[in-house]
């Protein structure tokens, strides 16, 4: 049964029914479990739920040592840039044992990580980095855009047996949606199509599904149909889904809440380009945040970030466009 | 016969796996000069580290595990791994322990408890820590090793999970082999410690936990510290940091080299770098593989046929190890995908 919940308390129910059903699913990270009272404390102890030291560099190093020793962590980092300190053990550690020991080890962890929280916090705790980590051989990365994928999503990322960044966006903290009650598993490395259409492909990724979704209405008042793909996880990339939509519309605009340089809508056009481009009739449009340093002041923030109004106006673009191809 | 003890049996047990060690790296050292090519890339040797290395392991108990570096090949050597598949997959040989995914910067054998290596300096310490913390959990007395180098402990890897371990009181234990030189530096020109003429092992203090330095050339003394760390550890009272000083009789590692330009192993640094020869022939008077030798065959653990016959054996296996890996074949080019998700 399904009811209404914030997308922040999704995730958190997926790790207390995974902890639940699980004695080797453990949940760690700065300033949480504090208390007996924690409600994961209380549920699963002081042992399987601790508070570590700001060390990051140790917290992920010791998950991937925890899923040496049969475990699955699931390390609670806040925000995505905190990555950043301890980028040896995301990139060239968790990810690299499986390959190097030729199949002998795994390393099943969860990197909980919040990104994209365009909201005034200026230049380092807004990025939306997941572009870094999409190109790694490896490493799964999970980008839930509703309530209900957040927490099927992070399920499926407690159960795989990689390592998983699951980023979770800080801007859709506490928009509801309809979310299972029960075991509510959503499988990594699958797309799904938020809304059909006939005229053009829209891929929003995390936020951006959102703005994708309210564009399309725009664009369907104007006779335009759009159909919106959610990857909902970029690595592994389920590139066929989305071919399958530009093959119907023949026209594609990616949105992204990442820089454009360091975004994944540049990967999904690169593999437009190179599966799909015979079914193209419009050059693909990329509706990114432009590569600056995130400022501060809100209206220069706006400024940096996708809206509707800019998705509206490269859909049109593309629609508008000499085809390429009889 | 016994000491400190430890049986004869257990003492031949050491000196053997001593032999082993040093009887594979010569072999990987002389695959440079006999068959250039077979291997590529970085190898680093443990010759010199035996005793260390030898004397921590035999205090380890059946279900105790251990995280390692890329000087890597001396543990599952002891441990029991086969050395074949060590010397294939050095090689680059489908019939390696890795299959010639991983080389000899990354052995691993989980059977054996040895749960893998990182090449990258001080990165697996938290890898020990953090399955030190599952053994915790646990709650079945296993305790884990961390063996780094004297070069890892200024990362900040170092710190944050001697830190975390001391607060945690985590079953395990940092064995820092000290053998003076981070790859080419020496000790005194980047540790503060070491530059203030104090050991390495007073690190522990700031991490309220027990640093010991020890004479890792003696594999008995290394036993006797590591054993009493290993059952403060299993008991509850959490890390102890182990310095064990040891001399590496081998340079850091092969040249780095580009493709086409023959590798070989250079002089150790001390002559290379230093120009100081004699510090480096004091080292070679004190090998320890030699001197614990002596010390058996004196104390009438081992007769000299029967120290004979082991390092005989060793030389055996290890030439099998070498006709092994150049027997085997590569692995198919297309399996290089074969394992990028588990």
């Amino acid at each position: 049964m399904a009811r209404e919940i914030p997308y922040i308390q999704a995730i958190g129910e997926a790790v207390h029914q995974e902890m639940a059903r699980d004695e080797t699913v453990i949940y760690f990270g700065q300033n949480l479990g504090l208390t007996e009272d924690d409600p994961y404390v209380k549920a699963f102890g002081g042992d399987r739920v601790r508070v570590t030291p700001i060390s990051e560099t140790a917290e992920i190093g010791m998950a991937v040592g925890a899923a040496f020793a049969g475990f699955r962590p699931v390390v609670q980092l806040y925000m995505a840039e905190f990555m950043l300190v301890a980028m040896d053990q995301v990139v060239n550690e968790a990810p690299r044992f499986y390959g190097m020991s030729g199949g002998e080890v795994r390393v099943p962890l969860v990197l909980q990580a919040g990104y994209g929280f365009t909201a005034g916090w200026a230049g380092q705790h807004t990025g939306t980095i997941y572009g870094m980590f999409m190109g790694v051989p490896g490493l799964k990365v999970v980008v839930p855009s509703t309530p209900a994928d957040a927490k099927g999503l992070m399920t499926a990322s407690i159960r795989d047996d990689n390592p998983v960044v699951f980023f979770h966006n800080y801007l859709m903290t506490l928009e509801h949606g309809d979310v299972p009650e029960g075991e509510h598993v959503v499988p990594l490395g699958e797309a799904v199509v938020r809304r059909e259409g006939s005229d053009v492909t829209i891929v929003g990724i995390g936020w951006t599904v959102g703005k994708a979704l309210a564009a399309a209405e725009q664009l369907a008042a104007d006779g335009i149909e759009a159909e919106v793909v959610d990857p909902r996880t970029l690595a592994p990339l389920d590139v066929a889904t989305i071919v399958h939509s530009v093959e119907k519309t023949g026209r594609l605009v990616v949105v992204d809440q990442a820089t454009r340089h360091a975004s994944a809508a540049a990967v999904i056009a690169a593999e437009v380009a190179s599966e799909g481009f015979s079914a193209l009739k419009a050059p693909i449009g990329l509706v990114t945040a432009l590569d600056a340093t995130i400022p501060y002041s809100q209206p220069m923030e706006e400024y940096l970030m996708p809206s509707e109004e800019r998705i509206v106006a490269a859909v049109q673009q593309a629609v508008g466009s000499s085809p390429v191809a009889a | 016969m016994s000491e400190n003890g430890l049986s004869k049996e257990r003492l031949t047990w050491m000196y053997t796996q001593m032999a082993r060690i040093r009887e594979f790296e010569e072999r990987v050292k002389r695959t440079f000069e006999e068959h250039p090519g077979v291997i590529r890339g970085h190898t680093h040797l443990a010759d010199g580290a035996e005793a260390s290395i030898v004397g921590a392991l035999a205090a380890l108990g059946p279900d105790d595990q251990l995280t390692a570096t890329y000087r890597g090949h001396g543990y599952p050597i002891a441990l029991g791994t086969d050395t074949k598949a060590m010397m294939a997959e050095i090689y680059g040989k489908e019939t390696g322990i890795c299959r010639g995914y991983g080389g000899s910067m990354h052995f691993v054998d989980v059977g054996r408890g040895f749960l893998g290596t990182s090449g990258i300096v001080g990165q697996g310490i938290p890898h020990a820590a953090g399955a030190a913390w599952g053994a915790q959990i646990r709650g079945k007395g296993q305790v884990v090793l961390s063996f780094f180098g004297d070069g890892a402990s200024k990362q900040g890897a170092f710190h944050e999970t001697l830190n975390i371990a001391s607060l945690w009181k985590l079953p395990v234990v940092f064995v820092m082999e000290n053998n003076n030189y981070q790859a080419y530096t020496r000790v005194e020109q980047e540790d503060a410690n070491a530059a203030a003429g104090e050991p390495l092992a007073v690190k522990a203090k700031a991490y309220s936990m027990p640093g010991v330095t020890v004479d890792g050339g003696d594999p008995v003394a290394v036993h006797d510290v590591v054993h009493a760390a290993v059952e403060r550890a299993r008991s509850g009272d959490g890390p102890t940091l182990v310095e064990s000083l040891v001399y590496r009789l081998s340079a850091h590692g092969n040249i780095i080299a580009p493709p086409g330009v023959p590798l070989h192993y250079p002089e150790h640094e001390a002559i290379h770098v230093f120009g100081n020869v004699e510090e480096y022939e004091a080292a070679k008077r004190g090998d320890p593989v030699p001197r614990f030798r002596a010390r058996l065959v004196t104390d009438g653990v081992l007769t000299v046929e029967e120290a004979d016959a082991i390092a005989e054996a060793a030389q055996q296996e290890m030439q099998a190890a070498v006709e092994f890996g150049l027997a085997s074949p590569f692995p198919a080019p297309e399996k290089a995908v074969e394992f990028v998700y588990a």
